[in-house]
């Protein structure tokens, strides 16, 4: 079956001056038509370079890659006509207003807000309110879809978001997310990036990126089933002394905050009731310890630790 | 915990024309509480954290910060805390050590001050081999944690931390919380901004701002049960849905 993206052996190095930075390394990995890909990594990851690639504005140092089935370099005038692409930072025109960005990218590729406008109305109604404000002048969200409406204008095949929930606070994350999945039913497949893992749980599947690697790639159930030693939570009424405290015991392989709990793992052929023993001196309050399911985040930690 | 908070605010306000950035907003935060500063985007946090810092004067309201007042003493205040943030912290053309000398300058250490907490600032963070390494070429992670050592480096009073951990990875940013809390218990008070809500559970208290006024006020668990929830993202998402201004 012919894949929507698809990268193979994909390398990316950058100098400057006498350093050289390996920017992706051997980057492979296809994503099937209608879904919502995500790549999730912290900065530095290689997230952006790999959608420069993608979206024909850098060249790779090796491998090769295919959007819709058509070759990078080779088809990269007719893949730029089928991409929608929200870059990281904002790259709307500040002083044309809201009406006239969108019209602008309308007329590039030949169409205009009516003819799509099914496509868009969910998001441009949200900002429709102010058409005629520059764009320079709106908040953070509403550049935010702005930038959305202006990557879809064009009705593309495949849209890239190069971490579109940055710097966002949880409420309109949580909106974004909605609205991807709106877009998703529309039969446009979507490759999104972040760095919040919890953001994970929101696609069909995620690439793990750790320093221009691909760690992983699954389903979000898939990923956390593979964290395959038991998980434990425990709490107390002074986190940083249990902390310490565990992070100095001899049975615990790992130990790292994690929301209102401390997540742990143990080293081999200790038993959980060897450490419930050894923390039941009575020097930490309100003590307890829960076996729990592991999260995204357990799993890239367990992979970076590797 | 002392008699006297770390920052103390009463009815503190800013406004801009007609609009209320911040809207009388009134809390305390005690000596060595790691103090979390929530709200949606644009309800007023960096208002009222420009405000705290000296940087910003109020429109109304009265506030004291290390026991200095925020109309008549900003300078006081400004030598008495520590800032750092994701998007400002050390000059990226400077190495480690001379971003250092810099900002140990700046704080006004003497030299010899300087060079000490130079050496164990590295030694701490195991940087000795990189301290003559431009910032610029550093990992995040190793900078983020780099410019909140240099924060502290004068030994200040009220540290203010705005996303310090934004595009951090996830092991680099469960240490510098561990360096918060280090922090914390030798009784540096952290006022702490995040969008990451699993770092708000971390905070010994939260506030809360939607639409420039503090709308809630508690340590986490406390805030949980109020709101009838099992953490911090649903109460954050239950009370910024009710905000009806946009951000910034």
């Amino acid at each position: 079956m012919e894949y929507a993206v698809r990268a193979e052996g994909i390398y990316k190095s950058f100098h400057t001056g006498s350093v050289q930075l390996e920017a992706l390394k051997n980057i492979s990995l296809s994503v099937q038509r209608g879904e919502l890909f995500g790549l999730i990594g912290p900065d530095g990851a290689g997230k952006t370079t790999l959608f420069r690639i993608f979206t024909t504005l850098m060249l790779a140092t090796k491998g090769n890659a295919w959007v819709d089935g058509l070759e990078v370099i080779g088809d990269y005038e007719e893949i730029r006509k089928r991409v929608g692409y929200m870059p990281g930072k904002f790259s709307l025109y500040q002083d044309l207003t809201v009406e006239e960005n969108l019209s602008f990218f309308a007329t590039l590729f030949d169409t205009s807000l009516e003819e799509n406008y099914d496509l868009v109305k969910d998001i441009y109604r949200q900002i429709e309110p102010f058409k005629h404000r520059r764009a320079g002048a709106l908040s953070g969200g509403m550049k935010q879809k702005l930038a959305l409406s202006c990557a879809l204008i064009h009705k593309p095949s495949v849209l890239f978001l190069d971490e579109p929930t940055t710097g966002v606070d949880a409420v309109s994350r949580k909106e974004f997310w909605e609205l991807l999945r709106n877009l998703q039913q529309q039969q446009i497949t979507i490759v999104v990036s972040t760095p919040y893992m919890d953001e994970a749980s929101m696609c069909d599947r995620v690439a793990l990126m750790q320093e221009g690697r691909i760690m992983e790639i699954d389903s979000p159930d898939e990923i956390t089933k593979k964290f395959e030693k038991p998980l434990w939570a425990a709490k107390a009424k002074n986190m940083y002394q249990l902390m310490s405290t565990l992070r100095s015991n001899d049975g615990v392989a790992t130990c790292y905050p994690f929301g209102q709990f401390h997540h742990i793992t143990l080293k081999e052929n200790i038993e959980i009731e060897t450490l419930r023993k050894s923390l039941g001196g009575g020097e930490h309050l309100d003590l307890t310890v829960q076996q729990i399911e592991p999260t995204i985040e357990d799993r890239f930690m367990e992979l970076m630790n590797q | 915990m002392s008699s006297q908070p770390s920052i103390s605010v009463s009815k503190l306000t800013k406004r801009f024309g007609d609009f209320t950035a911040v809207d009388e907003i009134t809390f305390d935060v005690h000596q060595g509480e790691i103090f979390g500063f929530l709200g949606a985007n644009g309800a007023g946090k960096t208002t009222a954290m420009r405000m705290l810092c000296g940087l910003s004067l109020p429109t109304s309201g009265t506030a004291t910060v290390a026991g200095f007042d925020l109309s008549s003493e900003p300078e006081q205040i400004k030598k008495s805390i520590g800032y750092m943030s994701q998007k400002f912290s050390l000059y990226e053309d400077l190495t480690i050590r001379e971003n250092s000398r810099f900002y140990g300058g700046i704080y006004g250490l003497k030299d010899q001050q300087i060079l000490q907490r130079t050496q164990e600032m590295l030694d701490h963070l195991k940087l000795e081999s990189q301290a003559d390494t431009l910032v610029k070429s550093l990992p995040l992670g190793w900078k983020q944690k780099l410019s909140f050592a240099v924060a502290l480096m004068h030994d200040p009073k009220i540290v203010f931390l705005d996303e310090p951990t934004g595009g951090v990875d996830p092991v680099t940013r469960r240490e510098f919380w561990t360096m918060i809390y280090a922090a914390a218990d030798r009784g540096t008070t952290v006022f702490v901004t995040t969008h990451y809500m699993d770092e708000a559970e971390y905070c010994d208290r939260v506030s809360i701002m939607v639409d420039g006024k503090v709308q809630a006020l508690d340590t986490p668990s406390a805030l949980s049960k109020q709101f009838g929830t099992k953490g911090m993202t649903e109460v954050f998402i239950q009370l910024a849905r009710k905000a009806t201004r946009s951000d910034n």
